[in-house]
């Protein structure tokens, strides 16, 4: 069989082939020797080594992003993932409406970055205004109102996520548990969360690569204001590249940076909770 | 076995209580929509007064001035376009990389899974350079990018699932005479449907909203998408028009809802598929 297939390659593979080397390999690759340029257009790039990526360690607003995406990211993945097992754990159990406060929850998501972050921003300068203040004009105000926003919609998807993985646990291990004597709180840390532990690992995962990937949201709710102390990585990297004349191979070793800094805090996060789940 | 939860009745007040002020945002937006957009930050949370109610003025001038309805109707096309085009390319690519086992087909599993957790910015720059060299700037260029960039999740996904698949059957069809390509088309296709849903809606949530990709390779004097235009409305040089963008969101917001409560069960479905699998 395998041979009468392999005669198809053309049909089956091509078209996806040839896209993914437009769409992704020939950028990628690109993006790397790039980085190791100096350059304005791609036609007149020199090989320079690695001086972008010194510039790029030397920007302080760089360094800035960096601090800042990375407190967010703490913060939002503590906050949903907490929330969201909690809403979880009561959802799955029998009460009236469940299935409408699961609708409502999961709504905000299917709702894009730059929709929210406006709907948001009027919300925020609504109440801010009572005060004499906006959003923009403190940087705390940013950090808790991205915090909210993200909160708000990232929530109902990983509910939605924890429910599906509630339900996955068979029902007698609980009741097994029950009937040795352990109380609601013991049945939860030492039955339901050990079981949980793949739910956790892929939650745990997609809240810290949206929190450290988050763009749009960003953009739209501070666009880094006031003097682009709300200003996160990618956002950084954006400004680098179409804001400032002459800096794009510092963008693009920022980009490079930024990218190996996703892949390696997700591999080590996957470790650390992969390690951590049950047999069943 | 099944629990009655103690304080049942507390927890779905409670709940009640939650469930307004989460979808309190969205309300409070729409009725903005219908007032004069001087009065939309003086006063946004309340409701329209006589003074204050403009009718479908908002609407009607996000239309004309920001030509709105030309963007729905390109991030339509750009959407519907590349999700099919994803599905039908990258299930067949799937279904050939499990099916024929050798060192290349290993490798371009890998590079999709690797694609997968690549961030956008890595390619952002390369990537609106290779689309203005090769003139792909358009709705349909972008079909073509979207089926390179989206081809990650959608492979691996369609992966999963055709391990799944008891190899006999498609073996059956061949034996029968049946070529490859109808073997797919008529076997293993029905077989997958409901990951063809999964993928579908995973993509179909990623295009319609997305925004960088498009803003950085689109031709803007052409064409324009949904989140570009409310992104220009509030950039736009001089007066910010609160009411042309309240109207806007509301009419970026509405379909999105309408489709989420009439595939409401698909796109649970698809979203916790795609995690377990992810």
């Amino acid at each position: 069989m395998e041979k009468s297939i392999k005669r198809y390659f053309p049909v089956f593979l091509g078209p996806t082939f040839l896209a993914f080397l437009i769409g992704f390999i020939v950028p990628f690759l690109m993006g790397i020797y790039l980085s190791l340029c100096d350059f304005r257009t791609v036609t007149d790039a020199k090989f320079i080594g690695l001086g972008n990526f010194v510039r790029a360690f030397q920007d302080g607003e760089f360094l800035h992003a960096f601090g800042f995406t990375a407190l967010f990211t703490v913060t939002t993945l503590v906050l949903i993932n907490v929330i969201a097992f909690a809403v979880a754990l009561v959802l799955t159990r029998e009460i009236r409406g469940t299935n409408l406060f699961r609708t409502v929850f999961f709504m905000p998501n299917l709702i894009g970055g730059i929709v929210l972050g406006y709907v948001w921003q009027l919300i925020f300068n609504g109440i801010l205004s009572r005060y004499d203040l906006a959003l923009k004009i403190s940087a705390r105000y940013g950090f808790w109102g991205l915090v909210i926003l993200i909160c708000w919609q990232q929530i109902g998807y990983m509910m939605i996520i924890y429910i599906a993985g509630l339900q996955s646990i068979p029902g007698d291990l609980n009741e097994a548990a029950e009937i040795d004597g352990a109380n609601g709180w013991q049945r939860l840390w030492n039955v339901t969360i050990p079981n949980m532990m793949p739910s956790i690992t892929i939650c745990t995962f997609l809240t810290l690569t949206n929190g450290f990937k988050l763009f749009d949201q960003n953009l739209s709710l501070t666009a880094g204001e006031p003097m682009k102390q709300t200003e996160m990585l990618a956002l950084n990297i954006y400004n680098t590249f179409y804001g400032r004349v002459g800096y794009q191979g510092v963008g693009q070793a920022k980009a490079v940076v930024f990218f190996i800094l996703v892949v390696s805090l997700g591999l080590i996060q996957l470790k650390m909770t992969r390690s951590k789940e049950v047999q069943q | 076995m099944k629990r009655k939860a103690r304080g049942g009745w507390f927890a779905t007040i409670l709940f009640t209580v939650i469930s307004i002020f989460y979808v309190a945002p969205l309300f409070i937006v729409l009725i903005n929509s219908f007032k004069k957009k001087a009065f939309i930050n003086l006063e946004p949370f309340k409701l329209p007064s006589e003074k204050t109610w403009v009718g479908l003025e908002n609407f009607a001038n996000a239309m004309e001035k920001y030509n709105f309805l030309e963007s729905v109707l390109w991030t339509v096309v750009m959407t519907v376009g590349s999700v099919v085009v994803i599905l039908v390319c990258t299930s067949m690519f799937a279904w050939y990389i499990t099916r024929v086992k050798s060192r290349a087909t290993k490798i371009l599993y890998l590079l999709c899974v690797f694609s997968m957790v690549v961030p956008f910015q890595m390619v952002m720059f390369t990537l609106s350079l290779v689309t203005d060299r090769l003139r792909l700037g358009t709705p349909w260029g972008l079909v073509i990018i979207y089926l390179g960039f989206g081809a990650g999740l959608a492979v691996f996904m369609f992966c999963g699932f055709v391990k799944s698949i008891p190899i006999e059957i498609e073996e059956a069809a061949m034996i029968d005479g049946c070529s490859p390509l109808r073997t797919f088309f008529s076997v293993v296709l029905p077989i997958m449907k409901p990951t063809y849903i999964s993928v579908g809606i995973l993509e179909t949530m990623w295009i319609w909203n997305d925004f960088l990709l498009p803003y950085l390779t689109l031709d803007l004097n052409k064409f324009s998408t949904i989140p570009i235009t409310i992104q220009r409305m509030q950039g736009s040089y001089g007066r910010v028009d609160m009411g042309a963008i309240m109207a806007s969101l509301v009419m970026a917001i509405i379909p999105i809802v309408v489709f989420y409560l009439s595939c409401q069960k698909y796109i649970i479905k698809g979203v916790a598929a795609g995690a377990v699998k992810g």
